[in-house]
């Protein structure tokens, strides 16, 4: 029996890079990777982004090393990934990447048990969490028998997720994983991972070179360019104040808009005095809806207000197009600015990243 | 196959002229010497074809069975250090370029007139065949397929026996399909140096001229490759299960 490499009954751990150095022989002179320190706290996902050649995959693939670490060290619940065996390094982390990488030979269940059966769990534990990962990642138990080759893209992806998740991982990586998945299905996966995520707590390094999808799928993001780390900090801090103008041209003209929808109208100060007086001439909007979404209703029915009601209709206060722009362009933040959409749960202060002691 | 024997040996082996003891107490159909007769056939069927098809079968599983067993090697070996496939192919190409008469010819003063020699020459036409079909199907196999074992902590060793061996399997079993039917076939010849199989009672009616013998021994060579076909795709079919599950 072998062990996963990780501390036994961690559901997820903290992650760090020290220094790190990759140097590519033939090319020492431009390192693909260049000292780069960074943390990601246990449970959250950590974003890399970067235009391409930044190093994103390659920061991404030390990890697990599938690339080997030139300088520096990355250390995973305290233990450095240079000092572990490697295959129980691997074998302890969940690994997603776009082409998916499925077995086609195998049944979905046996794909999905490729790492416990390597752990030696027996076949009544693996077929019992074959059917719980299915469950989880939205497929059918019936599924289990069928082949990879009889299932879409999207599909194919959910069940290299369960796969990933196996054998309860402390660490995930994911290298692009909705890549190449059409975009209305990619918008699901993305909204059915981030609900995954909140159930079963995972840390996970996850690889774009989408911004939307970066801001939208990150608790942090490190921006990346030519193999330095630009900046390290929440999507809502990187929108709101870019490190400098190769961030705030990566992130786009729109990042005012974009910062609108990481929050709900439930999540900022409403006017309370005002959900009584003119009524009638203001639309009413449910208090689910994204900021961006009600700037964009204003827009459309030329109103300046919007009555917010709650879930069953019950009123709770008036926001402005004034109210909207605030949040749009000065980096004001309101008790609730760290919160991503959909995920009311509090977020420590951005931590510097810290070089090793 | 058959074509071969009917074209280059007669004048080979049939120098004394026919010698056809049977015709006098055949039926009209054998003293005729026709081109089939069916109640020959079925009458002497043990006694002239039964113990040849044992040894034709032999001849042929042997072959490809050793051949399989090197061929396999020399890819499993050609995957790891590719730089050796060049020269390989050239050595298993050349084997199979040399003529099957000439090579069991060429054999007899090395090994004699034996089963080993029929069987070098054999094996040799298996070589190249199986070579490129296995190491074929293990450099198809899909690079995402390999990351991902790579990235789950599968050894080497595990990679080769979870998934590139099984990934690989219709290559090769379509290579062992090409490589026994072609043996079947190449196997008539060997009886040239007097190993048996099907090849003896063809040059025995070639020697006496008997239309019948001919066509009877020819017509089960064929039937044996065919049924050996119909039975490694049998094989094929049950051990790929995934290649004919469809979408749906």
């Amino acid at each position: 029996m072998e062990s996963t490499g990780v501390p036994a009954g961690a559901s997820a751990a903290p992650i760090a890079f020290h220094g790190v150095t990759k140097r590519y022989p033939g090319r020492e002179s431009t390192p693909a990777i260049k000292d780069l320190s960074l943390e990601v706290p246990a449970g959250e996902i950590c974003v890399l982004i970067g235009p391409s050649g930044s190093g994103k995959t390659t920061a991404m693939k030390m990890v697990n090393r599938l690339i080997d670490i030139t300088d520096g060290d990355i250390s995973i619940g305290g233990q450095s990934v240079r000092r572990m065996d490697l295959t129980e390094l691997r074998r302890g982390i969940g690994y997603v990447f776009q082409q998916i990488g499925l077995f086609p030979h195998m049944s979905v269940q046996d794909n999905i048990g490729t790492v416990p059966r390597l752990l030696g769990w027996d076949k009544a534990r693996i077929r019992d969490r074959v059917a719980e990962l299915l469950e989880l990642v939205g497929l059918e138990p019936s599924d289990a028998k069928r082949y990879p080759g009889q299932f879409s893209g999207g599909q194919r992806q959910r069940i290299g997720v369960a796969r990933a998740m196996a054998a309860d991982p402390p660490l995930m990586l994911m290298d692009e994983p909705f890549g190449a998945i059409d975009p209305i299905t990619r918008e699901r996966l993305q909204a059915d991972f981030l609900r995954l995520h909140r159930e079963v707590r995972k840390t996970i390094i996850f690889v774009t070179h989408d911004i939307d999808e970066a801001i939208k799928m990150g608790d942090r993001v490190a921006i990346l360019r030519e193999g330095e780390l630009v900046q390290y900090d929440t999507p809502d801090q990187i929108l709101a104040n870019p490190a400098n103008d190769f961030i705030a041209d990566f992130v786009g003209a729109d990042r005012g808009l974009k910062r609108l929808r990481l929050r709900r109208l439930a999540d900022i100060e409403l006017d309370p005095a005002a959900s009584n007086g003119d009524a009638d001439s203001v639309p009413t909007v449910e208090d689910s809806m994204s900021l961006r979404d009600a700037l964009s209703m204003m827009v459309t029915l030329r109103s300046t207000a919007l009555n917010v009601v709650g879930g069953s209709g019950e009123p709770r206060g008036r926001v402005t197009l004034e109210t909207l722009t605030q949040f749009m362009d000065t980096g004001e933040s309101g008790p609730a600015a760290q919160e991503r959409v959909g995920e009311p749960e509090p977020e420590p202060a951005p931590a510097e990243p810290e070089p090793r002691p | 196959m058959s074509v071969a024997g009917i074209g280059a040996l007669p004048a080979l082996v049939a120098q004394g002229g026919p010698v056809v003891p049977q015709f006098e107490q055949g039926s009209d159909c054998v003293r005729e010497n026709k081109g089939f007769c069916w109640d020959w056939f079925t009458q002497n069927f043990d006694r002239v074809f039964s113990d040849r098809i044992i040894q034709h079968i032999e001849l042929t599983a042997i072959a490809v069975s050793i051949g399989f067993v090197l061929a396999f090697a020399a890819a499993l070996i050609t995957y790891r250090y590719p730089r050796i496939g060049t020269p390989v192919t050239i050595f298993f190409a050349f084997l199979y370029t040399i003529p099957s008469l000439a090579f069991f010819q060429l054999m007899v003063p090395v090994t004699g007139l034996t089963w080993t020699s029929a069987e070098i020459a054999l094996v040799s036409y298996t070589l190249l065949i199986l070579y490129r079909n296995t190491l074929t199907g293990l450099q198809e196999v899909p690079g995402d397929a390999l990351e991902a074992a790579q990235a789950m902590g599968l050894t080497r060793r595990q990679t080769m026996m979870r998934v590139e061996l099984p990934l690989a399997l219709p290559a090769i079993i379509a290579g062992i399909r090409i490589a026994v039917v072609t043996i079947i076939s190449l196997a008539t010849v060997a009886a040239f140096i007097g190993v048996g199989g099907l090849g003896q009672p063809i040059f025995n009616a070639i020697q006496d001229g008997f239309k019948t013998q001919f066509v009877a021994a020819g017509v089960l060579a064929v039937v044996l490759a065919l049924v050996a076909d119909a039975l490694l795709v049998i094989v094929q079919r049950l051990l790929t299960p995934w290649a004919r599950a469809k979408v749906g």
